[in-house]
């Protein structure tokens, strides 16, 4: 069983396709990366996983779960953090916490909330409003969130965006604890080359709503004869069309 | 199946805003107190300047009472979905497990609970202050009540459903709906004095059958019981309208990404 399996998924904005044909999965266990420039349609894949919008074409299964017609169920097994969607400002940290815990029916909440405040680092923020924490505290709320229902499949829209570099390894870092300690597979987004090689165990290129190229972060960049990762990267936004044929 | 937990967290978030801050508690009673004693003294001068026959204090004092209990009604549903809006939440909070049928039922369920708390503070001030013969009323006042809650509940439900479909700045569609519709309802007067279009749009509202029942009672005419069962029917058929309109503007919002992009307020 894979934690996400996208078979053939499009969306189309009237004559703009935002994703096109996309397909790929995610093992537990692994952190795939969705890698891409601006407008390559790695947040409407994102949101589509999330039922928040509807595709034109093609299957997304959580955990065997039809994101259609087995909504529930398969939102039960996922959760996100995004720096876009912050977590409401005029509630407390433990407020929101345990709003959420009740919608994911999270079993034995108040303990739960007790251990994602400690593995985040949060405790002592604890009665304090969201909407006055620091950015980088706000984005340690967003992941305690996510973490809260013990996910199958967690998507992170560029989790680390925010964050100083120090707390960006230490978020990493429980990440990665996270992957190893529980049934859970992984969708990660990042403009961080480095944060993705560090992270990621597979990373997928999107360019105008493809997948462009697929492999492990470490190698990839010498299968198409560039350097490093972010040399990739900017071939891939500047001049997609000549990498079909580049590699391997 | 509907869960608990999912309401029980909509219900828990509204109080946990409406605990702590005096911006949301006060509006809960503050206005229908204030049009109460206002509505309260108005009655007291014209029932000194008008023949002594006539009690205006359950006419006006009780319409009065009755209107602001649909109002407070209808914005139970729309402040609980507008916190949302506000606070930017909708992604967070539609990419969970949550229903639609869910959170709409922790909205009509906390719009129970604020409603109640501004139709206790306003009997309590009619009664005490201005004598409204409240208990006249009898048994009619269930339907009454009932009526007007299933009112402004679809009212509710439906103003939401167009700040959905048209954007945060759509919120201020909302506020005047109560305004738009009092004149067609009936509220203080008999539906006989409008003219023959707007009689039309009154026999559509519900309350405008609440507030000709609630004169024939003050006047001692007979109780037309098969009126108040059809603007129950009335009330009952306005809800399943404004909830199949909701789910209709969230599959189109689902559909254009409106939901994911919802501060855009212009994707169609």
């Amino acid at each position: 069983m894979k934690a996400l399996s996208l078979v053939n998924l499009r969306k189309v904005y009237g004559d703009t396709m935002a994703v096109d044909g996309v397909s790929f999965h995610v093992d537990y266990g692994q952190v795939v990366g969705l890698l891409g420039p601006n407008g390559a349609g790695k947040t409407t894949i994102i949101n589509m996983i999330l039922s928040v919008l509807e595709p034109t074409a093609g299957m997304i299964r959580i955990e065997n779960c039809d994101t259609v017609s087995q909504r529930r169920r398969a939102l039960e097994r996922t959760n996100f953090a995004a720096v876009y969607a912050p977590l409401p400002g005029n509630l407390t940290v433990y407020q929101n916490l345990r709003v959420f815990g009740l919608i994911y029916g999270v079993c034995d909440l108040a303990a739960r909330i007790e251990e994602v405040l400690e593995k985040f680092d949060i405790a002592q923020f604890r009665n304090t409003k969201c909407g006055v924490l620091s950015s980088g505290e706000q984005t340690r709320v967003g992941l305690a969130k996510a973490l809260l229902n013990r996910p199958r499949l967690l998507l992170l829209d560029e989790p680390t965006a925010s964050l100083d570099p120090a707390t960006a390894r230490d978020i990493r870092t429980t990440i990665r604890r996270f992957v190893a300690d529980e049934t859970v597979g992984i969708l990660w987004t990042s403009h961080n080359m480095a944060e993705v090689e560090s992270v990621c165990d597979r990373v997928l290129f999107l360019s105008r709503g493809r997948v462009l190229l697929e492999g492990d972060p470490r190698t990839l960049p010498a299968d198409y004869g560039r350097d490093n990762l972010e040399e990739l990267f900017i071939a891939v936004a500047r001049e997609p069309l000549t990498l079909g044929g580049n590699g391997r | 199946m509907m869960r608990t937990r999912p309401i029980a967290a909509i219900l828990l978030r509204r109080f946990y805003l409406v605990r702590t801050s005096p911006a949301r508690l006060l509006p809960l009673f503050v206005w229908s107190a204030v049009d109460i004693v206002l509505w309260g003294f108005i009655t007291r001068y014209l029932n000194v300047v008008t023949a002594p026959q006539i009690d205006f204090v359950g006419v006006l004092v009780g319409a009065v009472l009755f209107w602001n209990f649909f109002t407070r009604v209808m914005f139970g549903v729309t402040t609980t979905f507008l916190e949302d809006v506000w606070s930017r939440n909708f992604l967070n909070l539609f990419a969970t497990p949550l229903s639609i049928a869910e959170y709409l039922t922790g909205l009509v369920i906390s719009s129970i609970a604020t409603s109640t708390i501004g139709l206790a503070v306003m009997l309590v001030l009619a009664v005490a202050l201005f004598g409204l013969p409240f208990l006249v009323f009898g048994l009619a006042l269930i339907p009454f009540l009932l009526v007007l809650f299933l009112f402004g509940i679809a009212l509710g439900v439906f103003a939401i459903a167009m700040v959905l479909r048209y954007g945060p700045a759509a919120e201020w569609f909302a506020w005047p709906i109560p305004a738009v519709l009092s004149p067609f309802a009936a509220v203080f007067y008999p539906v006989a004095i409008l003219p023959t279009w707007m009689q039309y749009v009154a026999r559509l509202l519900p309350p405008s059958y609440v507030f000709e029942s609630m004169r024939a009672i003050l006047a001692d005419a007979p109780l037309v019981w098969t009126d108040l069962l059809w603007a129950f029917s009335l009330a009952g058929l306005h809800i399943l309208l404004a909830c199949g309109l909701f789910i209709r503007v969230y599959r189109h919002a689902v559909r254009t990404g409106l939901l994911a992009r919802y501060t855009a307020e212009t994707i169609n």
